[in-house]
């Protein structure tokens, strides 16, 4: 096996490890690299994948035992030295439980867990992990959470909005963020950001369970060919 | 059940309060050549327990066919097992959780999705799907409105966090189920042949570990008391038997165990569930012909205090059994401590043929392992036909009442019962999508259906049960649980290959129960061999019983089958101008059927006649119009009648399209055309290009069949000659009659 190595961050919990694997395994010249969680080294990979799923169990609070692992160490310093990271569902709450993503995601407005087909907007593609799309094209992933909702203060809200930093707003059919396409009560539709350089996006729906018409959509495709890009 | 205290003399009145009547008590003293002591006698309530032992079931059972070229594991281990090629099979199992979710329905229903998830990832497969067939009263009772969101609740946080996909299943709301819901959760896993392993305690002289959690007093006697018996107005003072479940650990428990599997570290494993240590080390001895030996002193207890009687009956979850030989023991150390699980060594296997309990080195059990485990009581009772049915048959209603109901308004009324109305608002609480293999879930179709990665193909699921049809009519209500869920495989292309299923009943020392029981026993195998689809696997849940009384006998059939290339799946869609053909003749039987418990509020007649000949013509038939791509999708014809299958075909049509649909002449209305439940029967979307194709194919089968309508351009659904309605309006009740009741509606615990 060769190709460049991207790493899959496995917590005990974590339970979209493989289907990530096999995302970045059909992206052709990614080789996929587990890293688990009490590794203090990241052993090479040139970006990183916080899978989804409910590391520790989500006790306390989603994420926030898993910022304390060993291997969370790092990765916010891979983050920081501008590495690639992309944190889906329970990989986006530990970005913002790590401070490398502002905001917090709170439990759902209808507090039940949702799972659906959801259409999002590409509100930024400005970053490695979007770069293949068009300006506001519509996408289809799938969301499966219970603590989606987004939540910042305004100011932060004002600030992700003017620097382009909104990657993925969660929308209807024919591409309007109104409060009935937003699954999870998020503030402004909010799916995804980015951080201030755009190398860390994380965003709740599942690009990794989007690979594949068979599945019902493979937009997700495009988000792993960036992450290849942004790390060969 | 106060404290025990393991020196407690054998009295009868605690002989009578473990359930255990007095021939039994006999044969147990014949067997030790003594009396037992407390905790033994603890031990036979449990391993004698129709939970454990199946002691009124085991012998009608064997009726059933289970075996066939494609079984890899028949009945007898904790999960059976069918071949789907390629080196690949597939495991699963179905079983009850229904006390313990009547008495507290969160941890009830998680607890049962755990306890199946262990039975089939301790073969070594790892689980990729799980179905929930649920049954409650009637939904606007705010009692039965709390034990419904919490099932689901429970069900949707247990599956979700450990990662397994929930994809389908059935909900029924009835009366029957008022005072005793039902909550059957099956479980798939896939597994290479040589990677399937046996639940076996052999090698005497290997060592026995308890891997995963800490045990408790959680769960005591719930195989015995919970499962066992009827439940009575004070059987919510039973909460205590009610395990409390962690998907956290069991996420751990799944990988390390899969990882110990896979790498050769153990002999054999045991999943700990009913009956947690008991059964699960005399069945491992058992099986390997072995005898064991353990000290419950070294058992890691999460309270101090337990006595062996505690330790040995606790049903605290997320527990395996673990038998290795010396030279394993490194491997599986560094297994559970690389998923931070404790595995602690309790005990040894030896040659003996004796199950033997020892308390810090003194003996507490001394049992042959075959009293607890060959030896169990086996009921074979003769019963009349009960009363009942003779009644039920007699009552139908007067033509004349059946003719002057408004179809349309009935059609209205059947879509917005909760019982056909969509389960969006439960099916969005699970996730259904994680490890991406589903390519039909929840929702639209009939059955699952899931690729099977590694392979071309895909494998089709469904759980099915009509109780009412039981109730009215065992043998065929048995039959035809199995046809339906042989009707919906066939509506995604799938051929099947085995059946689990879990019986669910009230009380088999009643007559009516036990002839119910017997009855729908000899129709399910009498089907299950009409469709070469053995039952490798299954459970037996009796004394379904409140003060309301029995619930209708409910058995749940899981079916899994194959669609060899995946290519061949039904694509969907449809649109004006296409056909709309019914394969089978058309419906006049309302007996025991959901007009007249719906619209009417009454059960009488018969169920519909079981022709298993005809099943088998049709579904493949259908099958092969669907793999090559003739019909674009099938829907079965159940319950209903044709009338809600093509409002339902609609709904999956694009937002702009309706149907319409002519019906036959009828004397005394289109009542029975519309709702008749006749069955072997399925409703197609063929497109207009592919219609003559369709006709030619049809007209050479020997298959009844006519066109029974087309879809149209203009959103309403119309039958001809007796009137129409907006498909908005319809698909709106059908959408929202559950998640109008549970989102505006108080609940009561």
């Amino acid at each position: 096996m060769s190709g460049v190595p991207i790493g899959i961050v496995r917590f005990p919990g974590t339970n979209c490890d493989q289907d990530v694997f096999d995302a970045v395994a059909a992206i052709d010249g990614a080789l996929p690299v587990w890293l688990w969680h009490k590794e203090t080294a990241l052993g090479g990979v040139r970006g990183i994948v916080l899978a989804g799923g409910f590391a520790y169990g989500d006790y306390l609070r989603a994420g926030a035992i898993a910022r304390f692992s060993p291997i969370m160490e790092r990765v916010i310093a891979f983050a920081r030295s501008g590495g690639p990271v992309l944190g889906i569902c329970n990989g986006f709450q530990i970005l913002t439980e790590a401070g490398l993503l502002p905001g917090a995601l709170m439990r759902n407005a209808g507090l039940s867990f949702v799972c659906r087909e959801q259409w999002l907007r590409v509100d930024s593609t400005d970053t490695p992990f979007t770069r293949h799309f068009r300006p506001r094209q519509l996408v289809r992933f799938p969301v499966a959470h219970g603590e989606g909702n987004y939540v910042a203060d305004d100011e932060t809200l004002d600030l992700l909005e003017g620097e382009g930093r909104v990657v993925f707003r969660y929308v209807d059919e024919a591409g309007e963020a109104t409060p009935l396409a937003n699954p999870n009560g998020s503030a402004r539709n909010i799916a995804g950001i980015a951080d201030e350089r755009g190398n860390v996006v994380g965003l709740m729906p599942h690009p990794d369970r989007a690979m594949s018409l068979l599945v019902g959509s493979e937009d997700g495709r495009e988000v792993f060919r960036g992450l290849l890009e942004a790390a060969a | 059940m106060t404290v025990a205290l393991r020196d407690t003399p054998v009295t009868p009145d605690v002989v009578a309060a473990h359930g255990i009547r007095t021939d039994e008590y006999d044969r147990i003293v014949e067997l030790l050549g003594r009396e037992p002591n407390f905790t033994e006698l603890g031990v036979f309530s449990l391993m004698w327990s129709e939970h454990c032992g199946y002691k009124y079931s085991r012998a009608l059972l064997s009726e059933f066919p289970s075996t066939g070229p494609q079984v890899v594991q028949g009945p007898g281990e904790n999960a059976g097992a069918v071949d789907v090629g390629h080196g690949f099979a597939v495991v699963f199992k179905m079983e009850s959780h229904n006390h313990p979710s009547a008495v507290e329905p969160y941890q009830g229903a998680a607890t049962g999705v755990g306890g199946i998830l262990r039975d089939v990832f301790t073969m070594g497969a790892r689980p990729i799907a799980m179905l929930d067939s649920l049954r409650f009263g009637a939904l606007d009772d705010p009692h039965v409105r709390y034990l419904f969101r919490h099932v689901v609740r429970g069900v949707g946080d247990y599956g979700n966090c450990v990662g397994v996909p929930t994809v389908g299943g059935e909900i029924v709301f009835d009366d029957a189920y008022a005072g005793n819901p039902l909550v059957n959760a099956m479980c798939l896993g896939l597994i290479r042949h040589e990677d399937l392993m046996r639940a076996s305690a052999a090698g005497p002289g290997n060592a026995v570990y308890v891997l995963g959690a800490s045990t408790g007093r959680d769960g005591i006697h719930g195989a015995s008391k919970l499962a066992s018996t009827e439940l009575s107005a004070d059987t919510v003072e039973s909460r205590p038997t009610v395990q409390i479940g962690d998907p956290f650990t069991e996420k751990l428990l799944l990988e390390a165990t899969l990882e110990l599997i896979e790498s050769g570290a153990a002999v054999g494993v045991q999943d700990m569930g009913a009956a947690g240590l008991t059964s699960s080390s005399s069945e491992m001895a058992a099986r390997a012909g072995t005898g064991i030996e353990i000290d419950v002193a070294l058992v890691p207890r999460r309270e101090p205090g337990m006595t062996p009687y505690e330790v040995l009956l606790s049903e605290s979850q997320e527990r395996m059994l673990v038998v290795a030989r010396p030279d394993q023991e490194p491997a599986l150390m560094a297994i559970a401590e690389k998923w931070d699980l404790p595995c602690t060594r309790i005990g040894i296997v030896t040659d003996d043929d004796l199950w033997r309990v020892l308390e810090d080195g003194e003996e507490v059990c001394r049992i042959p392992v075959a009293a607890l485990v060959d030896e169990v009581p086996r009921y074979v009772r003769e019963v009349q036909e009960p009363s009942y049915l003779a009644e039920v048959h007699g009552s139908m209603p007067d033509p004349d009442e059946i003719t002057r109901i408004d179809p349309l308004a009935a059609l209205e009324g059947l879509l917005s019962a909760p019982t056909i109305a969509s389960k969006r608002w439960v099916w969005e609480q699970y996730d259904h999508h994680v490890q991406t293999n589903t390519i039909l879930g929840p929702g639209p179709a009939g059955a699952a259906l899931l690729s099977i990665k590694g392979t071309p193909g895909a494998l089709g699921v469904s759980t099915d049960g009509n109780g009412r049809y039981v109730y009215c009519d065992p043998r065929r209500g048995g039959a035809l649980a199995v046809a339906e869920a042989a009707r919906n495989l066939a509506t995604v292309g799938a051929r099947p290959l085995g059946v689990t299923d879990c019986l669910n009943f009230g009380n088999p020392e009643k007559d009516a129960v036990y002839f119910q029981f017997a009855e729908a026993v000899r129709g399910i195998a009498e089907a299950c061999r009409a469709f070469d689809a053995p039952v490798v696997s299954g459970n037996v849940s009796f004394y379904n019983e409140s003060p309301k009384g029995a619930i209708y006998p409910t058995p749940t059939i899981g079916m899994v089958g194959l669609l060899e290339d995946v290519e061949a799946r039904p694509r969907g869609g449809g649109s004006p101008g296409d056909s709309l053909i019914l394969i089978g003749r058309d419906g006049a039987h309302l007996g025991a059927g959901s007009l007249l418990a719906e619209v009417l509020g009454i059960v009488a007649g018969r169920a519909p006649a079981v022709d298993l000949d005809a099943e088998r013509r049709h579904a493949e038939i259908v099958r092969e119009l669907v793999r090559g791509g003739v019909a674009v999708s099938a829907q079965d014809v159940s319950d209903g009648g044709l009338a809600v299958t093509a409002a339902e075909t609609c709904f999956g049509l694009p937002a702009a399209c309706g149907i319409e649909i002519e019906l036959p002449e009828a004397e005394g209305g289109p009542h029975g055309a519309m709702f008749g439940e006749d069955g072997a029967r399925y409703l197609l979307v063929v497109p207009a290009e592919r219609r003559d194709l369709a006709r030619q194919r049809l007209d050479s089968g020997a298959v009844p069949w006519r066109e029974a309508g087309r879809v149209t351009s203009d959103g309403r659904i119309r039958f001809r000659d007796v009137g129409e309605r907006p498909r908005e309006e319809l698909e709106r009740r059908w959408r929202n009659a559950i998640s109008d009741r549970m989102e505006t509606m108080e609940d009561e615990r």
